[in-house]
């Protein structure tokens, strides 16, 4: 039996939205696997929860006009990387939350609660974060937009109202067209594990394959939040490619990050992967966009 | 509070009042009497408490009961033939003697329902990676893998992409 005061099932989005307001204190369920867990642990013991588990509108990937991806956030992760959507056009996020947890945890797991934990080690925060990606929140008064970039506000902390709901993650065209991207999570195990850190790179190339049209570089775990790395994207775009250009980004990276210390690994640590996979990401999603770097 | 919940268990109906806090794994355990559903981390971390609703495995203990309103719930207990007799993957399991203490094999054994039940073939790859969401601390899981194996050829062999029943 878990310890919770009370649960409202919401019917729509409309329901669940004027239940949060009703209720200043409750707390939204959707798949549960990280709330059921914190209510397990004790850290939510007797809250009361609004479950959005369920609601059909809340569900699924679609194209829209304008070549637009459009993700909703109860979408599972076994969902969204199984998308032929997601396969065809944005295959790094796909592989992104095919790493998350195990495959019972990716089969009730949405993405939507990925993002709204507001956790720095959410593996498919990085690379959304590179696709630029945007969020629609609905509260009382309507649906507003918010860049994914300034959604984050602190470890655990986001920039949703108590009674808004996430109710779409979208992808614009000409932020995944033409881009290759590769997402690295390095954790003590292969699976069901958390990421000690996470790295997503995401580029395009010049006609002739040989230079950095732009890279979109981003990390988990390298701060309180996910991160992109500005300076490095700017310092590579129309860089030849080639293990100079891997460096470099590797440096600026360095510089653009602020991981701690904490039971998984040291600061020092998260440092030498910061190095490290900026390389092996970068590389991989070179090659993903049509380049070629040669080994060294 | 409790609350009447319809549901398909096993392919049959079930209606019974639960309390809304309840997880599904206790509720198939304790009021319907299906224990080979294990109660084991309570996490959603060792996968011995994995049943299918709608075909996916997921973690009983970190579902609500009242989220299973008009699904399709399958255990073990589900899979016995019209005589009582063993599925082909539990039969697998016995002859690869994939089976110690016993404690994890009816979650991995609903977990090798869903695989099978794509009707895909998979590398011992692949398949190590489908079964990361259980924890067995007696085989290795390497007799495991040779049942999942050996169940996984012999469906595509023998039946294509026809569901096995299981």
């Amino acid at each position: 039996m878990y310890d919770f005061e009370k649960i409202y099932q919401a019917k729509s989005i409309a329901d669940a939205v004027a239940a949060l307001t009703d209720d200043p204190q409750a707390v939204v369920i959707s798949g549960g696997s990280d709330v059921l867990i914190k209510i397990r642990e004790g850290k939510l013991r007797g809250c009361s929860l609004v479950s959005i588990h369920g609601i059909p509108e809340l569900e699924g990937v679609s194209l829209e006009a304008d070549g637009e991806i459009l993700i909703r956030p109860a979408t599972s992760f076994t969902h969204v990387s199984q998308h032929p959507l997601v396969q065809k056009y944005i295959p790094m996020l796909g592989e992104a939350v095919e790493q998350v947890g195990g495959p019972q945890i990716r089969n009730i797991g949405t993405i939507g609660g990925n993002i709204c934990n507001g956790v720095t080690s959410a593996d498919s925060a990085s690379t959304l974060l590179t696709f630029n990606a945007r969020l629609d929140l609905q509260g009382p008064d309507g649906v507003r937009q918010a860049a994914l970039a300034d959604f984050y506000r602190g470890p655990g902390k986001t920039d949703r109202a108590h009674n808004e709901l996430l109710v779409g993650i979208r992808i614009a065209k000409a932020d995944y067209e033409g881009f290759g991207g590769h997402y690295i999570k390095y954790a003590q195990r292969n699976a069901m594990d958390i990421a000690t850190l996470g790295c997503a790179a995401n580029v395009k190339l010049t006609p002739d394959k040989k230079r950095v049209a732009e890279l979109r570089l981003a990390f988990g775990v390298a701060a309180p939040t996910p991160v992109r790395c500005s300076g490095a994207e700017k310092a590579a775009a129309g860089q030849e490619i080639g293990q100079e250009l891997l460096e470099m980004v590797a440096g600026k990276a360095m510089e653009e990050v602020n991981p701690r210390t904490s039971w998984r690994a040291s600061k020092e640590f998260r440092m030498q992967l910061v190095k490290e996979l900026s390389k092996r990401a970068l590389k991989q999603a070179i090659i993903h966009a049509g380049g070629q770097v040669a080994s060294c | 509070m409790l609350k009447l919940i319809k549901m398909t268990v096993n392919e049959k109906p079930v209606e019974l009042a639960v309390d809304e806090r309840e997880s599904l794994l206790e509720t198939l355990r304790e009021r319907l009497g299906l224990t080979s559903v294990k109660k084991g981390c309570e996490v959603g971390e060792c996968g011995a408490c994995t049943v299918l609703v709608d075909g996916e495995a997921i973690d009983s203990c970190i579902y609500l009961t009242v989220w299973a309103e008009n699904r399709h719930i399958l255990t073990v207990e589900g899979l016995r033939g019209p005589n009582g007799e063993l599925s082909p993957i539990q039969r697998a399991f016995i002859e690869e003697a994939a089976v110690q203490c016993g404690f994890c094999t009816p979650g991995l054994i609903m977990t090798a329902v869903e695989i099978v039940g794509s009707g895909k073939r998979y590398t011992r790859e692949e398949l190590r990676r489908l079964i990361a969401g259980h924890l067995c601390r007696c085989t290795g899981y390497q007799n495991i893998l040779n049942a999942m194996e050996r169940i996984v050829e012999e469906t595509y062999k023998t039946v294509g992409k026809e569901i096995p029943g299981g």
